[in-house]
């Protein structure tokens, strides 16, 4: 008789909870520009456990883990540069005091300051920084470890506190490049983990956490708690799950249908500074055609895509500029091809496409993008056109997609590596290593390459926008958004701060009220 | 027999990563790297040698108890996947556990009271129950025992170097999402073998001395009926090694599970490997066991 009742109050229970976890409320979200002020007082000290869905990578040399944001997010506060970056998008001093461009924009001198250390307690010098840079910038082995550095020409010292770096040709945008970290020169930076950022790693558990502690002798205002946990949660719903048991005081980086479930938390939108398209491969046959590729610009509607993925959270955009970008984005573009189906087939018809079929390789752990391609599959069909999804590992996507080149076309979100338009832009030029969608054009090619060239600063953004108008025009690929990122964070922490642009986690503003 | 069956797992195993795409200095290199720098890379890391001849290295290491070094880690695999094997083990056990506890007394009464309505619907409660997967019991269960009940904080693993009842306690939820559907098809197999038992003969002559219903059962059904039902159990070991690899990832608790997934994408053969011998052993052993168990049930058995 008791195991009926059991049986029977158990039954009931999960028919609660089913009914629970269906509801599809609207999250309730703050404005990012005011990061949580609910918090109370801000107290210093104190820990907080932070849910990250992936594991950092292997490696967490600073200058040779550029394949997944999340590592690099991580090590944003570990590792520092000469420059780095702030949340209003400028580039603000850090290890250096103070820099000077010439007038030919090919020779940058850096002032060290005073007094930074690293974490093993010695103090930067010019040859930690002359050391550093040569090696992101490959210079004994002719291969940089930071593509964006490839064109320094030498790295010198000129005394004990000031450094010049020489460029081959001018670049007037050559110092947002400058956030490569600077390391211990005589430290295996492969094997121990050594900044001067405001965290030092303590100790990281493969696939379970990474532990930082504050470090004490940071040279600047530093962190406010003493430790901070990240635990790998890979599975979204677990995520949730952690968030409203309080086994973790925030996750970012969560979608909508995520924090749906948070009421108790604070939320925070942003973006994820992604620029989110349906990449099309352009030497697939049918894509050669100009014609095939602005049709499928005008059998999409962005803004009814965002609504269904996303509940409208989301940036629409029209070409490869991440909408935080400021003053490179293009505005107009956005809306450049109108959701048009007649157009759309007749654009086909004329290319002799009528019965176009593609396949989209999505990589299976990213779900906006596996969600935006199967809302773009239904768009496309209203235009006659049949695409079909295929779901890959996310290895596999790297191998044959980006590597390979072996794709038809594909959804996926690029994020930049700087602060410069370059980190958008610079993939679309005919001979780039990172141009997997084999864009080729002469005009965009001579434009990018005076873009960079340009000194003056007007003229150059206005270059990069002309680049971005081309990308537009030639259908290069069809840009969807920029995908939303939520924050939720527990009631008593605050501090947190999006930045514009890149895929940064800034831990050291945050902080637990008590 | 056992050792060629777990040479055979393991050289599948190996060919079936040679054959998926995507490769481990891919991984490790970035996005920007060149052909030459990978070369470098897979010759050092030994990826450039013949698929055989890696495979015999790896046997022969492995054989010697050292499973080689994580690439993703680069530490030796048996440091990646210390702590995280007992965690498993625990729970497996745990589940396997409340799998017999429960399902025996309870398929037994479930006969015992056929006819009364207790019988009636506990073969209905059991049978939804049978048609829960794990994972989906384990969100149920957080969602009830952690988040409305608060009998435990979803997400915040006790590890035993701090509390060996509290990371039990924590372990019941999991073993319980991985015990249920289990107990469920267990139940359903013992009762439906004690039915056919009952109507054997000997029964009938067990009735005919007097016997009640009830010391027919415990006297002579149950020990007959048990066969199949011993060999179900020692098999279901295997499968509940594998529904907690699931499991584990609805709870966070920090086992091989997410290890096993994670080194699969990151191509991290080494560790993937590892694992999926470990898992194999289990169930060779198992089957092997459950064999060595119905003879010792029923000695007509004979083991060739």
């Amino acid at each position: 008789m008791k195991k009926r009742i059991l049986a029977l109050v158990l039954a009931v229970l999960m028919t609660a909870a089913l009914c629970a976890c269906g509801g599809g409320k609207s999250p309730e979200v703050q404005p990012a520009d005011i990061p949580n002020g609910s918090a109370g007082e801000k107290a210093p000290g104190g820990e907080i456990t932070v849910g990250i869905a992936a594991d950092l990578d292997t490696s967490l040399d600073p200058h040779v883990s550029s394949s997944s944001a999340g590592t690099r997010e991580v090590l944003f506060n570990i590792y520092e540069g000469l420059v780095k970056p702030d949340t209003d998008g400028n580039l603000i001093p850090a290890i250096a005091e103070d820099y000077s461009v010439n007038e030919t924009a090919d020779a940058y001198t850096y002032t060290l300051r005073s007094g930074v250390r690293f974490h093993n307690g010695k103090t930067v010098t010019v040859g930690d920084v002359v050391y550093s840079l040569s090696r992101a910038a490959g210079l004994d082995t002719g291969e940089p470890l930071v593509s964006e550095l490839a064109g320094i020409a030498s790295v010198e010292a000129v005394d004990d506190r000031t450094v010049v770096v020489r460029l081959k040709k001018p670049d007037a945008e050559f110092n947002a490049y400058m956030y490569a970290a600077i390391i211990p020169e005589g430290v295996d930076i492969a094997a121990e983990t050594v900044g001067t950022g405001p965290f030092r790693l303590v100790s990281r558990t493969p696939q379970e956490s990474v532990v930082l502690e504050r470090f004490a002798d940071y040279w600047g205002e530093g962190a406010k708690l003493d430790k901070v946990t990240l635990k790998v949660i890979p599975d979204a719903q677990t995520m949730v799950l952690s968030l409203r048991s309080g086994a973790i005081d925030m996750a970012e980086r969560l979608s909508s249908s995520q924090v749906a479930d948070l009421g108790d938390l604070t939320i925070l939108e942003g973006g994820n500074n992604v620029v989110q398209a349906l990449y099309l491969n352009n030497d697939y046959e049918p894509f050669r055609d100009l014609r095939v590729r602005q049709a499928l610009c005008f059998a999409i509607d962005k803004h009814a895509l965002i609504e269904l993925a996303s509940d409208g959270h989301g940036t629409p955009i029209g070409s490869a500029m991440i909408p935080s970008m400021g003053r490179f984005v293009v505005p107009e573009l956005t809306d450049y091809y109108k959701p048009d189906v007649e157009k759309a087939r007749a654009l086909l018809k004329e290319a002799g496409y009528e019965k176009l079929r593609f396949t989209i390789t999505v990589p299976s752990n990213m779900q906006p993008h596996v969600d935006a391609a199967q809302v773009l599959v239904e768009q496309l069909r209203a235009a006659g056109i049949e695409a079909t999804i295929r779901l890959v590992e996310w290895a596999a996507w790297y191998d044959e997609v980006y590597k390979g080149r072996d794709f038809e076309a594909t959804v996926v979100g690029m994020d930049t590596h700087s602060l410069a338009a370059s980190g958008c832009l610079a993939r679309y030029q005919s001979d780039s290593s990172k141009n997997f969608i084999n864009f080729k054009c002469d005009e965009y090619d001579e434009t990018y390459r005076r873009a960079i060239a340009a000194v003056d600063e007007a003229e150059q953004t206005a270059l990069f926008k002309q680049c971005q108008t081309i990308l537009t025009e030639q259908a290069a690929s069809v840009y969807i958004q920029d995908v939303a990122s939520f924050v939720a964070l527990q009631k008593n922490v605050g501090g947190y701060l999006f930045y514009p642009a890149l895929y940064i986690l800034d831990l050291a503003s945050m902080y637990r009220a008590q | 027999m056992l050792l060629v069956t777990l040479l055979l797992v393991s050289l599948i195993a190996y060919l079936a990563f040679e054959i998926i795409p995507g490769d481990p200095t891919t991984m490790l290199l970035g996005s920007d790297y060149s052909e030459e720098r990978a070369e470098a890379l897979r010759e050092s890391m030994g990826l450039n040698r013949s698929v055989l001849v890696r495979y015999l290295d790896w046997l022969g290491s492995f054989l010697h108890g050292d499973p080689g070094t994580s690439y993703s880690y680069a530490m030796p695999v048996r440091e990646v996947l210390r702590g995280k094997l007992a965690v498993t083990a625990v729970l497996s056990l745990m589940s396997w556990v409340l799998v017999i506890g429960v399902s025996l007394p309870f398929g037994i009464a479930l006969v015992r009271y056929q006819n009364k309505p207790f019988g009636k619907l506990g073969v209905s409660v059991n049978q939804v129950f049978m048609a829960f997967p794990p994972f989906f019991l384990g969100i149920m269960l957080t969602y009830i025992f952690g988040l409305l009940l608060r009998l435990f904080t979803p997400g915040r693993f006790i590890p035993f170097s701090e509390s060996v009842p509290g990371c039990l306690a924590y372990l019941f939820f999991p073993a319980l999402a991985i015990s249920i559907p289990k107990i469920a098809k267990t139940v359903k197999l013992l009762r439906a073998s004690i039915l056919s038992e009952m109507k054997r003969d000997y029964v009938l002559t067990a009735y005919s001395h007097g016997s009640s219903r009830w010391m027919v059962l415990k006297n002579h059904v149950v020990r007959n009926a048990l066969l199949p039902v011993v060999t179900y159990l020692a098999m279901s070991l295997a499968d509940i090694v594998a529904s907690s690899i699931i499991v584990e990832q609805v709870f966070v608790v920090p086992g091989l599970g997410r290890l096993l997934v994670a080194s699969i994408s990151n191509r991290d053969y080494p560790v993937a490997l590892c694992i999926v011998v470990m898992i194999a052993s289990v169930v060779v052993i198992m089957n092997y066991l459950a064999d060595i168990l119905t003879q010792a049930i029923d000695p007509r058995v004979r083991l060739s």
